[in-house]
């Protein structure tokens, strides 16, 4: 075997040895992105009086729901 | 749509706790964790008042300010939610929050304190809507579900109400002008900032305390 060969074979054992000690990345990409509240939840939980999926239609409806659940004086007059 | 907030009118809280059962019921916190209380202040004297505290999910929330690992994000809608796959159980938050929302769960064989929990404003965390994956870490996503917080909608005296800011500010000051008194919104300030909260004559009727 000639010696450049050899050469280049402990070289190329070294760095894979070496390449053990290297540094793992360790930073914490932070808090995942969550689906919009709009999309729904795709089962018969959801309120039936609501399509979901339409933005606008969903903040409507929790307005109408907060004033009809949660005004009773709307509700006495 | 304005972002979703919380009002307790100490007027009308009757100390029932029904917020406090429901929240557990709906979400099926784990035992020794409140994501809501009921405080009552100056209790035993004449006049004493009741309020339902949880997280208010504030503005510039401290919570988010202190966590060492970001696992905290706001929604569109102004609710303050957490990764519980990132968050490290450390604490920081429960010292920041002026609420005391944060919640930790004792976990394991020598009762090592958990990944924080806190009310989501029941619209779960990051998982997918409704997936059994976000009911098991943050509880039912009524939100995605076209509901309001079980806790505002199941309160008996509608003392605890929940919604829409603009909304649920209109509905209170409804109530100070009928009534002709307690225009008190306890956290309100605190949660929301002194401008949101009303100086005099601004949004809120005088005399609002943070």
């Amino acid at each position: 075997m000639k010696p450049v060969t050899v050469t280049a074979a402990l070289a190329a054992l070294a760095l894979s040895l070496l390449s053990a000690c290297g540094e793992k990345p360790q930073t914490i990409g932070g808090a995942r992105q969550d689906a919009a509240p709009y999309s729904g939840v795709g089962s018969s939980f959801s309120d039936p009086q609501w399509k979901q999926r339409d933005r606008v239609g969903w903040e409507s409806h929790l307005r109408a729901r907060a004033q009809q659940g949660q005004n009773d004086y709307n509700r006495m007059n | 749509m304005a972002r979703m907030k919380f009002i307790c009118d100490a007027e009308r809280c009757i100390e029932c706790n029904g917020c406090v059962t429901a929240c557990k019921n709906e979400h099926e916190v784990p035992w020794g964790v409140n994501r809501r209380r009921v405080v009552t202040l100056n209790d035993g004297v004449p006049g004493e008042k009741s309020i339902s505290v949880a997280c208010m999910h504030c503005s510039d929330a401290p919570c988010m300010a202190v966590c060492p690992v970001n696992c905290f994000y706001r929604t569109d809608e102004g609710v303050v939610l957490h990764d519980k796959d990132v968050c490290i159980g450390c604490g920081y938050c429960s010292y920041a929050c002026p609420f005391g929302a944060p919640q930790f769960p004792s976990q394991g064989t020598f009762g090592v304190r958990g990944k924080m929990d806190k009310c989501t404003f029941c619209a779960g965390g990051p998982e997918a809507n409704g997936s059994q994956a976000e009911f098991e870490k943050y509880g039912r996503n009524r939100l995605a579900e076209g509901k309001l917080p079980v806790c505002a909608e199941m309160c008996s005296t509608k003392a605890l109400i929940a919604g829409d800011g603009d909304v649920v500010a209109d509905i209170f000051r409804n109530r100070v002008l009928k009534r002709n008194k307690g225009a008190e919104v306890w956290g309100w300030g605190t949660a929301y900032g002194s401008k949101q909260a009303g100086q005099p004559g601004v949004t809120a009727p005088e005399g609002a305390k943070s």
